[in-house]
């Protein structure tokens, strides 16, 4: 077996479901794929799909519904930054510019839709790690932290 | 006091976690006091807050330590007298700031398992007639009595039943859902546990939208920490993939199948053919954590909150640029006016309040003329508007209400899962006659497309991501025509 069929059959046991389906397991199988890896392969897709008695099509269909799943490497450090109705009341479209001028080459600026913390932003989220209250320079320093 | 001896609490919800309180609690620490992690009390402005002996010091920071330490940092007095907390009816935020959200013992010792211990005593069937008698409807937004849905699943005979808990949180303004699975992680289990006593089912599963790392990882400690309570029933932590349309029940479903989550046509209702083809009861978050309680103390005790239809207490979420934001439960048919004024202060930024959206993305937006609506669901729907998860954003008068209603849309088509027609091409057409509208462009005839395409969403589409998107939109340009039409406006606006 290759490495990455390793990878895929230690993981896919990881969630064995018993009597369920096993499909089922599917989005927390991806989650954990691209944890390891860090993207989701065309290779990966074909892989999953013959174990779980999936067609590639069934596989790659969810892979890109979803917009956590992604299949290429990021090659800059991401930083989510929420953009919907409460940060935008508390100023984060002010923001955005600055922001993305800072991050030029150094990282990349994502917007997010909600972090669940409605009542301080403007927030961004750098892996787990969250941020609230954030104006031009707290951005600035966090995108220079995360670069 | 010496430092020595000082029980310093900080919240380790994300909000305060967001605000520095892992470095504010590591300090604290270092000066020698011991530090407990509890849940948060909800008052977010103050956040992160520091409380010894009851007493409340707020925004601290590391330089404050040797200053709280000494008694000598200004405090906000005793925390539980402060008006933002005394003036509440927590019921189902009754532990919030007061335990260790994964201490079984915390737990315990303030009435955790009393309504389960309750529910298995009466049976399945006084169970569920404790939750009809409360009065208790879906705090998702929908507004279904819980007990009726409970009850057409546990008359559906199955061998196989599941109790899923949408923890897909994903409305703007909303966080109460978040709060409890970081702060009560166990009274939500709990409250799964009831149901499936109730119905007769033996599994589980809670899904978690994957922005909330830190309700994910409480959850799955707490699920783990009580199995051993909860048997047979079992509880498995499922976590979402950054789509906001999985909030919708049928998509959720899908979801939680391993499929792309689009929307499944009703009927046949979850309750009959959900999870796998199974009868299964899936409500939300608050919904579920509200039960313990009802049990506990009794359905008609819980009714006994409220007003008409809406029983029970609900968490308000005072949210965007508010002064007094976080989280603020009371009974139904407070007014508007008094959540954004006389509790949440106003707006943060000191300029007048121009609109209030409630109940997230797709809800409607309201002027300050309608501040005396009470918190109720047939008053807001009489409005043509929502109550949704209770989420409430304010703006003050910087806001450009076209440019919020064009956001609605552009929501709408970047969330669309595509399954219907009207949602997923109506609402990137919806962004191309608002961006001509906001050039000025043929401003009359355009209003006119957009008033035609709300009312095609509203009536056409599956779910309540397309038919509830003209709330925002049509509210706005119902109530702040001004910035419709504004300077471009090439005849007086009818």
């Amino acid at each position: 077996m290759s490495p990455l069929e390793d990878i895929v059959t230690e993981i896919i046991a990881r969630h064995d479901r018993g009597s369920e389906p096993a499909r089922g397991a599917l989005l927390p199988i991806l989650h954990d794929l691209q944890a390891e890896l860090g993207y989701i392969s065309e290779d990966t897709i074909r892989l999953l799909a013959s174990a779980l008695n999936l067609t590639r099509a069934e596989v790659h269909g969810v892979v890109s519904f979803y917009h956590d799943f992604r299949t290429e490497k990021h090659a800059l450090p991401v930083i989510k930054l929420c953009r919907a109705e409460a940060c935008k009341a508390r100023g984060v479209e002010a923001l955005v510019d600055g922001a993305e001028q800072a991050a030029a080459g150094r990282a990349t600026i994502e917007t997010v839709y909600c972090l669940g913390l409605c009542s301080v932003g403007p927030n961004a989220m750098v892996g787990d790690q969250l941020h609230a209250r954030l104006d031009a320079s707290k951005l600035e320093q966090m995108i220079g932290a995360a670069a | 006091m010496t430092a020595q001896s000082a029980t310093v609490r900080i919240s380790d919800d994300a909000v305060a976690l967001a605000l520095g309180a892992d470095r504010l609690a590591a300090a604290f620490e270092q000066a020698g006091a011991t530090v407990e992690r509890v849940s948060s009390w909800g008052m977010h402005w103050f956040e992160p807050l520091v409380e010894i002996d009851g007493i409340g010091y707020g925004n601290a920071t590391s330089a404050d330590v040797a200053a709280i330490l000494a008694g000598t940092a200004p405090d906000i007095g005793r925390i539980s007298d402060h008006p933002f907390i005394a003036r509440q009816q927590r019921l189902t935020f009754a532990r919030a700031g007061k335990t260790r959200p994964l201490s079984l013992e915390d737990y315990q010792a303030s009435g955790g398992w009393a309504g389960l211990s309750q529910a298995r005593a009466i049976g399945p069937e006084a169970t569920l007639e404790q939750v009809i008698a409360s009065g208790l409807r879906g705090r998702g937004g929908a507004g279904f009595p819980t007990g009726i849905k409970w009850k057409t699943v546990a008359n559906a005979p199955a061998d196989r039943k599941y109790i899923v808990c949408n923890a897909d949180e994903g409305d703007s303004g909303t966080f109460a859902d978040r709060m409890v699975m970081e702060g009560d992680p166990y009274m939500l289990i709990e409250g799964m546990a009831i149901a499936a006593h109730a119905v007769g089912a033996s599994k589980g599963y809670v899904y978690i939208r994957s922005e909330y790392p830190h309700a994910i990882a409480k959850m799955r400690a707490a699920a783990q920490a009580c199995a051993h309570i909860i048997a047979p029933f079992e509880v498995e932590i499922t976590v979402g993939a950054g789509a906001y349309v999985c909030g919708e029940e049928t998509s959720l479903l899908n979801s939680l199948e391993g499929r792309r989550g689009e929307v499944r046509a009703k009927p046949p209702l979850p309750a009959l053919k959900g999870l796998f083809g199974q009868p299964t009861v899936i409500n939300n978050v608050l919904s579920l954590a509200a039960v313990p309680w009802i049990l506990q103390h009794g359905g008609e005790a819980y009714a006994a909150y409220g007003m008409g239809r809406s029983r029970g207490t609900m968490p308000i979420q005072l949210a965007g640029n508010i002064k007094h934001g976080g989280l603020y439960e009371t009974a139904f048919g407070v007014t508007l006016g008094e959540l954004v004024n006389d509790i949440g202060g106003g707006t943060a930024s000191g300029r007048p309040v121009r609109a209030v959206q409630v109940g997230g993305p797709l809800g409607a937006y309201i002027p300050v003329d309608q501040f005396h609506l009470p918190f109720d669901y047939e008053a807001f729907a009489a409005a043509d508007a929502l109550i949704g998860h209770a989420g409430v954003t304010v703006f003050d008068d910087s806001v450009d209400m076209a440019r919020m209603a064009r956001f609605a849309l552009e929501f709408c088509a970047a969330e669309s899962c595509g399954k219907c027609t009207p949602c997923r091409l109506g609402s990137v057409r919806g962004v191309e006659v608002m961006d001509e509208i906001i050039a000025g462009h043929d401003v009359t005839g355009n209003l006119a497309l957009i008033e035609d395409l709300s009312e095609t969403m509203k009536y056409g589409s599956l779910c309540a991501l397309g038919g509830f998107t003209p709330y925002p939109v049509m509210s706005a340009l119902t109530h702040f025509r001004e910035d419709f039409v504004g300077e471009h406006a090439m005849e007086p606006a009818e």
